[in-house]
């Protein structure tokens, strides 16, 4: 099965979070940035696809150069190898402008089966696999806690605020994943001198057909005005308990009516 | 006035979601409020009387097995439909998966911009965004098409206004690739009478401090007490102590609620990422140093299992 996996880099969630001031876009340059923590289960899904299946698993990332980074980190678990789509133009690019040029390179690079995290931690807007799966007309599968593979079958069980539900479809699709799917394995010192030598493909918005105007701010379709920091919360009372710490805890509630 | 499309958002169980009503009141305001609703035969009549109650003066209804049956990609291909007919000045969705999901496809299908988690929308279409977990807020614009947009639970407060609504029935023509992601089987779980934990007033959190799954009776009985939902931090998550569902934080739910209880929770950046725009945060914690007493507007530094049976008491003492 050929297998392609999604990889964002970001900034790290751990961390001051902050939007450039000049231009609206996500700080990256002074942030600590990482793979996106949902995609380690989409990669590590794909692993154990093709250990049980066979086939390749292919990372494919969008994002400036240092993106490097991470995309050697995600090879370091055990992809084959990575494309990278970077083009200055595309700096800038909203979410239905990535989504186009994610689904111009998943069209050159056949897969099979698209896996992902089923949000960024940065932006958390969860539309990137239903955006491409309509672009490229597939079946999207999202927000799996389970995957199963029977040939060309897929089966996924997706929680909802109900309880389960049980989706199938067949290949070629995209699937989103939960952390709650797998356990992400660690790069062993082999997978990481590995990695190092893994093939990395570059390709420009040239190499995909899309024109520098259909991205970037100048094909975004939407647009940040202004951002300013929330106020940190301070902290109020702290009291230690004396034997009526929950009572006392009661008294705060009654203030603030909630009793 | 043109009419602003809301997607409705209900369940099988407790009928239209608040953030439904959220979304009728904040239609209001842009314009005239029509309902959406997108289901299964027979769907639209069991929620009529609530979507008038809060302003709905017209309710589009798309009823079929086939909108049932599949995941979100033939709801998208009727709202896409409707949009292009009658060119509302906005179109609402819920910030739920399904919410965002719906409307990602008729972004892409309507080439259209996108806003999600969105707590405020100007007349001017201009929406109130927070980011980076709560530490940051943004305003922003969709600058092609008209705005389509996600809101977020617990953003409004809403307000009825009655109105007695026009059905009109949609024909559902959905195409082969609507069809490709199949629902083979919907399993209910166990619930109770818990509101649902992204709309609930009130959320009472436990975490690793909770010790072990059957402890997690404490946090559920302050819950119940209080009328709010049950949460937990990855933490308790991960060691099994409740399901992953009610998981608060990074890489789960987001809550915003009036009020929000962490038991034996000490506020790690992933569990903050998911509750610091609560409203009034409490804790309860034994270690006098956790992060969590930097939110907590009240904090209570002590053993969890002598402090919420006796808060659950004092409770019942004062109803």
């Amino acid at each position: 099965m050929n297998i392609v996996v999604l990889v964002k880099q970001v900034p790290d969630s751990g961390a001051d979070r902050n939007l450039r001031t000049d231009d609206n876009t996500v700080d990256r340059g002074s942030a600590n940035n990482v793979i996106n923590e949902m995609d380690e289960y989409a990669i590590e899904e794909a692993l154990k696809i093709k250990e049980a299946h066979g086939g390749e698993v292919t990372v494919l990332t969008m994002g400036p150069d240092r993106a490097t980074e991470s995309i050697r980190k995600a090879l370091s678990m055990g992809p084959d190898k990575a494309v990278h789509v970077v083009d200055d133009a595309l700096h800038g690019s909203c979410a239905v402008a990535t989504s186009k040029v994610l689904a111009a390179a998943l069209g050159q690079l056949n897969a099979d089966l698209v896996l992902c995290g089923s949000e960024s931690t940065d932006g958390r807007v969860q539309v990137m696999p239903h955006m491409i799966a309509e672009r490229l007309g597939m079946a999207a599968l999202t927000g799996a806690r389970k995957l199963t593979v029977d040939g060309s079958t897929l089966t996924v069980e997706r929680q909802t605020e109900e309880g389960y539900e049980v989706v199938t479809a067949t290949t070629p699709a995209v699937v989103s994943v939960w952390d709650t799917i797998n356990e992400p394995r660690y790069p062993s010192f082999k997978g990481i001198m590995a990695a190092k030598k893994k093939p990395v493909q570059t390709l420009s918005l040239g190499d995909l057909g899309v024109a520098p105007a259909e991205v970037g701010f100048e094909g975004a379709t939407s647009a940040v005005l202004e951002h300013t920091k929330r106020p940190p919360r301070s902290g109020g009372a702290k009291i230690t308990d004396e034997g009526d710490g929950g009572v006392k805890l009661v008294e705060f509630l009654a203030t603030e009516k909630f009793v | 006035m043109s009419e602003v499309l809301v997607v409705v958002e209900a369940t099988r169980e407790f009928g239209v979601k608040k953030v439904t009503l959220e979304m009728l009141t904040l239609a209001r305001e842009l314009g005239t409020p029509s309902a959406v609703v997108l289901g299964g035969p027979g769907a639209a009549e069991a929620l009529s009387a609530k979507l008038g109650e809060y302003g709905a003066e017209k309710i589009y209804a798309a009823e079929s097995e086939e909108i049932d049956g599949y995941l979100v990609a033939p709801k998208a291909t009727v709202v896409a439909e409707l949009v292009s007919r009658v060119q509302p000045a906005a179109v609402l969705l819920a910030s739920s998966q399904e919410g965002k999901e719906i409307a990602a496809r008729l972004a892409v299908k309507l080439d259209n911009g996108i806003l999600t988690d969105v707590v405020g929308l100007a007349a001017d279409g201009t929406a109130t965004q927070v980011a980076f977990a709560g530490s940051a807020i943004v305003k922003s614009k969709v600058t092609r098409g008209l705005p389509l947009v996600t809101v977020r639970p617990n953003s409004v407060n809403p307000t009825p206004a009655a109105a007695t609504p026009s059905v009109e029935q949609l024909t559902v023509a959905v195409t082969d690739t609507d069809k490709l992601a199949r629902v083979v089987e919907r399993v209910a779980e166990q619930k109770g009478s818990r509101p649902e934990l992204t709309e609930a007033g009130v959320v009472v959190s436990g975490g690793r401090g909770v010790g072990n799954a059957d402890n997690f009776k404490l946090v559920e009985e302050l819950a119940d007490l209080l009328g709010g939902a049950v949460g937990a931090s990855r933490a308790a998550v991960d060691s099994g102590y409740y399901p992953h569902q009610f998981q608060v934080g990074q890489t789960g739910k987001t809550v915003s609620p009036q009020l929000y209880v962490a038991l034996g929770i000490s506020g790690a950046i992933q569990h903050r990422a998911g509750m610091q725009t609560s409203k009034t945060i409490v804790a309860v914690n034994k270690d006098g140093e956790a992060p969590i007493f930097e939110l907590a507007d009240f904090g209570v530094v002590g053993d969890l299992f002598k402090i919420v049976p006796q808060a659950a008491d004092e409770v019942r003492k004062r109803k």
